[in-house]
């Protein structure tokens, strides 16, 4: 029994020859990224949780608006666009660094920023809007499970904004080294993540709410 | 114990190329515009309208989360894409899981609206 037992695992041994085992991965940078990524994922059931509140909610409207008297479609579509162009200058920016072009790193980050920040003021009108309309949280289980889900979401991209000004003065100020470039990259994994729960915002809040 | 990885390894080791990223952005910006008019245009009748824009976005998610989240082009072992999958799991878990209860819920705990009006409803 034991002999088998041995035999067994000298086979697996051989099968799978000690070059992955223990993980080559054990630099800064590739624990880093990997850490982040974690985080992301616990970010996305988080997320995934306050969209399954809203999908259960969204007919509790009572006896207010419901979704198709209150979203404005065209800002909901021009919201969109904004954030995933915001999403690919970061990129752009993460390829400057790759070719040590600091200047042009900062310059697309700028960009990214700016179209972030149109994102947010554009949310901001929006939620301005409804609340001076007297459609605010209270009002409906509806309007809570919105203003959650759409809310948590601008305040990761608020967030967001505050740390790429951060990312921008480091950048400045250390030009493209192994640290920096660890945080630009790490940054982009976020930015990219918050246009992704984007889509299914846009999609099952804004778009399902018009049909 | 690996030493620490200089600036150029690091860049060498990172996935990103322009032509990602430049076919992410059309890719995402197409199926956006693709959805946005089907629901302005009314094209489909409802069920099959909501299905539709549900898979687009879906499809959306795997081109961002491969152009620009380049999942699945990690190093081996791929952490990244383990823990991924394993994410994925565990919300269509509490998705599924939560929908089922809560419209069974509501379906024994509310009369409908024709129960209520003909009165049929009884405790």
């Amino acid at each position: 029994m034991t002999n088998s037992l041995n035999i067994h695992h000298q086979d697996t041994l051989e099968r799978y020859p000690d070059t992955s085992f223990p993980d080559i991965r054990q630099d800064t940078f590739s624990k880093t990224t990997l850490g982040f990524w974690l985080y992301l994922m616990t970010d996305c059931l988080l997320f995934a949780t306050l969209f399954i509140t809203y999908a259960v909610l969204h007919i509790e409207t009572f006896d207010g608006p419901s979704g198709k008297d209150l979203f404005i479609m065209p800002t909901a579509f021009t919201e969109t666009m904004i954030l995933l162009c915001s999403s690919v200058t970061c990129g752009m920016a993460v390829l400057a660094a790759l070719r040590n072009d600091t200047y042009k790193v900062i310059a697309w980050l700028a960009v990214a920023f700016a179209l972030g920040s149109a994102f947010m003021v554009m949310e901001w009108i929006e939620f301005n809007h409804l609340v001076q309309a007297g459609h605010d949280w209270t009002q409906s289980a509806f309007l809570s499970s919105f203003f959650t889900l759409v809310g948590t979401h601008g305040l990761h991209v608020s967030i967001g904004l505050l740390w790429m000004l951060v990312l921008i003065i480091q950048l400045f100020c250390f030009g493209i080294d192994v640290m920096t470039f660890r945080r630009l990259v790490v940054f982009s994994m976020f930015w990219h993540f918050l246009d992704l729960v984007w889509i299914f915002i846009f999609t099952f809040v804004y778009l399902m709410g018009a049909i | 114990m690996t030493a620490e990885l200089s600036l150029k390894q690091i860049q060498k080791a990172w996935h990103g190329t322009l032509k990602a990223y430049v076919t992410g952005f059309i890719l995402s910006a197409l199926l956006t515009a693709v959805s946005f008019y089907l629901v302005a245009e009314k094209i489909l009748e409802v069920r099959a309208l909501m299905y539709t824009i549900a898979g687009l976005a879906l499809v959306q998610a795997v081109v961002q989360l491969v152009f620009f989240l380049h999942l699945g082009q990690e190093a081996t072992p791929r952490w990244e894409s383990v823990v991924f999958y394993f994410m994925v799991v565990v919300l269509t878990i509490i998705a599924a899981g939560s929908l089922w209860v809560m419209n069974d819920l509501n379906e024994r705990m509310m009369p409908s609206m024709e129960e209520r009006t003909k009165g049929t409803f009884h405790d």
